[in-house]
């Protein structure tokens, strides 16, 4: 197949470039891993089930509703379980179906847009590993996707504007909610009170909720281990002290079968990385018209820095018509995206005030014991990576992942480089992949067939 | 919008369940489910023990990037629960280590 | 911050040559400094599969050290063999057609002569050593030799017992010469380390040192990637390549270069070589390299097809003209010695390499005769190093 614009992913971001797009008359295809367009946050319940269980805030269906109206009417293609692994210069989208993702797909596209999206970042803490420990944003999928809550009793623990939803979905799911357990404190809250605003509604949508399921809200608190043997059986909770250190003798222990656990989010750039597609810190670099550094190739939404849905939405329409412009050889013209803009910047103030706010407590990697494994894949204990500093020199991630093998294995760092950064001191590097998923041999050993002609 | 759906999904209204087994025994799934979801909502938490420690893992980022809820579906070892979607008569084992026979 | 240090020896980097030479060179007595602008290993040592090979060279100079190196190893296994994943695997070398057989059969006996032990395997009893190759293949042989260390971890490893002052995050920005032209030591962008003797074990960088010290050495990058697999049994047994490989390592095109060769590891993943291309320092990644890989991994081992590859990286090897390394004094700048070069040899190579720079520094008689690998055996007309500018990062 082959098509003008590619969009990698149907999350906000994407759905609004590919629309955008598509207005103006651009032939464009959106991948998604999914199996329904819509990204985690408009992630919808299987077909048919009984969706009174289901627990978006009423803003967030709206948006829906009209994002999945436009769609209908558009001619936007969308394939979905479509999990990308390559993107060749050029450029050639190389994905893989089937439901053992095995089966390999190939579209031609003159300009691509990267809609990646982002993924939660979890800090490690004794006991972290055992089943029944999730991250937040999985609780959130399971909820939203199947509905089908992860357990019976559940904590929701770490620190970000994702807690609080999580909270009042596994409520209102059903679960008991012991505790939501978020490490800012209340002041802190509310001191970015105005810088808060644009998740004002949300946030005090949920909060009702969370009043009404009775749940126990501690602030300046974290959970310091979590206990259980081949499972989950309870956490031991801890208040902070200003400087974010655990206050001795403040742990206590709450009994529960889930922990629902998230400190933040990280932008996925696999794909922008691969490409050459230079970062600013963990985010892929855009310009003004959400070009990235390299030619023909745009991006929007949390992969060029978490921000949030309606910010995902004023990036990805402004791509998405600037890459409609530029693919007819025109200068596009920014007035025509100027509420975008302003919304662009505006919430992109308000996301760096959120991450001001809600940063992991300064005390955490105290927590961590020798033992406590942080490389999840190939088992690689914190004591482990603390003697390849202390004792071989490692003085950077890759050096760690090469004397440790963490990092090495099948996530390949997205989950534990978070964590032994802030273990070690070594700056955080995202990380940077070919192929951005497992693919297998035979698959990569032969030309791919392209999509529509196999 | 033109859709193109791979996966043969049930249409509106069908809500019919089907069953899977895991580990040899019979599990009932809801439609339009991921593996994960069939296990978790059977009560099954656990699913792979690592190769190094033999802990056991089950289901952790729920979005496909962290591989903790590795799992063998139909005798193919290494696939992820939580994008896999279940379907009638998916025969699902625990995985052990590699998940390769030696 | 700024220091001045002085020591016997400088040894201007943190790979697996540079630690085999602050480990013999310590061991024979001498203090020690190694300084490297980047962490430990993070050069081409970090970038490959850790092979001690001895059945991939033909017989000459370059064989006579990976003997002597290989000695060398399975003395530094008694002593550190768990922590470095040293696995005394062996190689098979494997045929595809009768007529590469004959030209295999024909190196193997040359290379017996060189004081080799090698075994040839008919096509019959190829399932006995490797039970999941593929079927078709006219014979192989076998070089028990053949071995294999965790290269990264066997750098951190012998540098930390050399017992060697390491000074990494440090970039040389010069070398010291007094009047006469001797060398004094290193400049760093941290201060100087004042010594007799600098010993260049800067890798593909070593054109860049020996600049500093302004004598040529035409060190190439020659790139090449490794594919990683999915963590696997214990399947594959040997270091298995194809026999065409042998004459990829020989030639000198800068066009790519692939032929088969795979093994799996001490913790699992097999790990896919080889290409070979000369394009300077980019390390983007290239998928036609990559798909050549695949394809020769999966001929020589069919059930790699439903095997998935988890990661690729590329790595540079410190390429010579002749293939040879750079090994002893620079007659051209006195105290400078040289130990770089060894293309995608380097961690076989390493130990030999580290205790004849010792010899030398002690003013004991080398093992080996060093007149092949002669620092300034190159005419003057040679090709010198492209500028040696990092555009990628070693990530």
């Amino acid at each position: 197949m082959r098509t003008d614009l590619v969009v990698i992913g149907a999350g906000p971001a994407g759905l609004a470039a590919a629309l955008a797009a598509d207005a103006r008359g651009t032939r464009v295809a959106v991948l998604d891993a999914g199996p329904a367009p819509g990204g985690q946050i408009h992630r919808q319940p299987p077909a048919g089930a009984d969706t009174a269980a289901a627990t978006a805030p009423p803003h967030v269906r709206r948006t829906w509703r009209s994002l999945a109206a436009a769609l209908a009417a558009s001619t936007v293609t969308v394939l979905t379980e479509h999990h990308v692994w390559c993107v060749e210069p050029g450029f050639t989208v190389h994905a893989l179906c089937g439901p053992g993702q095995d089966e390999p797909v190939a579209v031609r596209a003159a300009a691509v847009l990267l809609a990646t999206g982002g993924y939660e970042k979890v800090l490690p803490f004794p006991g972290w590993t055992l089943p029944g420990v999730l991250t937040a944003g999985g609780a959130q999928a399971l909820l939203k996707g199947a509905l089908t809550a992860p357990g019976q009793r559940a904590v929701v623990a770490g620190t970000g504007p994702l807690l609080l939803p999580v909270a009042t979905a596994l409520a209102a799911a059903g679960t008991e909610v012991a505790a939501l357990v978020e490490s800012a404190g209340p002041t802190a809250l509310l001191r970015h009170g105005p810088a808060l605003a644009a998740k004002a509604p949300e946030g005090a949508w949920h909060a009702a909720r969370l009043l009404r399921h009775r749940v126990p809200v501690l602030t300046r608190h974290t959970v310091v281990r979590a206990h259980g043997s081949a499972a989950l059986t309870g956490v031991t909770v801890a208040a902070l002290d200003r400087a974010g250190h655990v206050r001795p003798g403040s742990e206590r222990l709450l009994h529960c079968d889930t922990l629902a656990v998230g400190h933040g989010m990280l932008p996925h750039t696999d794909l922008a990385g691969s490409l050459g597609c230079p970062l600013d810190g963990s985010a892929v670099r855009v310009d003004a018209e959400q070009r990235t550094g390299v030619p023909g190739v745009w991006a929007a939404g949390e992969a060029t820095g978490v921000g949030g849905a309606a910010l995902a939405l004023a990036e990805g329409h402004i791509a998405g018509r600037s890459a409609a412009a530029r693919l007819r050889g025109a200068a596009p013209d920014p007035a025509g995206w100027s509420a975008a803009a302003r919304a662009r910047r505006t919430l992109r103030a308000g996301a760096a005030a959120l991450d001001a706010v809600f940063a992991p407590p300064a005390g955490w990697a105290r927590q961590v014991t020798d033992d406590t494994v942080v490389c999840r894949c190939e088992d690689v204990t914190a004591g482990a990576v603390r003697e390849a500093v202390d004792r071989l020199g490692a003085e950077d991630l890759r050096t760690v992942k090469l004397l440790t093998r963490a990092g090495m294995g099948w996530c390949q760092g997205r989950m534990c480089h978070p964590g032994i950064a802030g273990l070690t001191g070594c700056p955080p590097v995202p990380p940077r992949a070919l192929p951005a998923r497992p693919v297998p041999l035979g698959v990569l050993a032969r030309q791919a067939t392209e999509e529509g002609t196999a | 919008m033109s859709a193109r759906e791979p996966s043969a999904r049930p249409g509106p209204g069908c809500t019919r369940s089907f069953t899977v087994t895991f580990d040899g025994r019979e599990i009932e799934v809801l439609p339009g489910r991921t593996v994960a979801a069939a296990l978790l909502a059977a009560g099954v938490t656990s699913w792979r023990t690592t190769r190094r420690a033999g802990r056991p893992r089950g289901v952790f980022c729920g979005i496909g990037v962290c591989f903790d809820c590795l799992v063998t579906v139909n005798g193919r070892p290494g696939q992820r629960a939580c994008l896999r979607p279940a379907r009638p008569g998916d025969v699902i084992r625990t995985e052990e280590g590699t998940g390769h026979a030696d | 911050m700024s220091e001045s240090l002085t020591c016997d020896v400088v040894v201007v980097g943190a790979g697996m040559v540079g630690a085999a030479c602050a480990l013999y060179a310590s061991r024979a007595g001498l203090d020690v400094t190694v300084v490297d602008r980047g962490p430990v290993a993070g050069g081409t040592t970090g970038a490959g599969e850790g092979n001690l090979l001895v059945s991939d060279k033909e017989p000459g100079p370059e064989l006579d050290l990976a003997l002597y190196s290989l000695r060398l190893w399975r003395e530094l296994a008694g002593e550190i063999g768990d922590l470095v994943e040293y696995e005394s695997k062996g190689g098979l070398v494997v045929a595809a057609t009768p007529a590469s057989l004959a030209a295999l059969g024909a190196l193997t006996a040359a290379q017996r002569r060189a004081g080799v032990t090698a075994t040839e395997v008919g096509a019959d009893r190829l399932p006995e050593y490797e039970p999941h190759l593929a079927a078709g293949l006219a014979g192989a042989v076998h070089h028990p030799q053949d071995a294999q260390v965790m290269p990264a971890l066997a750098a951190a490893h012998v540098l930390r017992i050399s017992g060697a002052r390491l000074l990494t995050g440090r970039t040389v920005t010069g070398v010291l010469r007094d009047a006469a032209g001797t060398v004094r030591g290193v400049r760093t962008d941290r201060g100087a380390v004042h010594a007799p003797s600098v010993v260049n074990a800067a890798g593909v960088w070593g054109g860049e040192l020996a600049a500093h010290a302004g004598v040529s050495l035409p060190v190439a990058p020659r790139r090449g990637f490794v594919l990683v697999t999915e963590p696997l049994p214990p399947r594959i047994r040997h270091k298995v390549y194809a026999a065409e490989y042998v004459q990829d390592v020989a030639g000198g095109t800068a066009a790519l270069r692939t032929s088969p060769v795979v093994e799996g590891t001490a913790a699992g993943p097999v790990l896919i070589g080889a290409s070979r291309e000369r394009v300077g320092f980019d390390r983007t990644p290239s998928l036609p390299a990559l798909r050549a890989l695949a394809a020769g991994a999966t001929r020589l081992f069919p059930f790699l097809a439903g095997v998935r590859a988890v990661r690729a990286y590329a790595g540079f090897r410190p390429y010579l003209p002749d293939h040879l390394p750079a090994i002893g004094p620079d007659p051209r700048a006195p105290g400078l010695l040289h130990a770089c070069g060894h293309e995608g040899a380097g961690i076989g190579l390493s130990t030999g390499t580290g205790r004849l720079i010792a010899q030398v520094l002690t003013g004991a008689e080398p093992a080996l005769d060093l007149a092949p690998f002669r620092p300034d055996r190159f005419p003057a007309s040679a090709p010198t190093a492209r500028p040696a500018t990092e555009t990628g990062e070693a990530r």
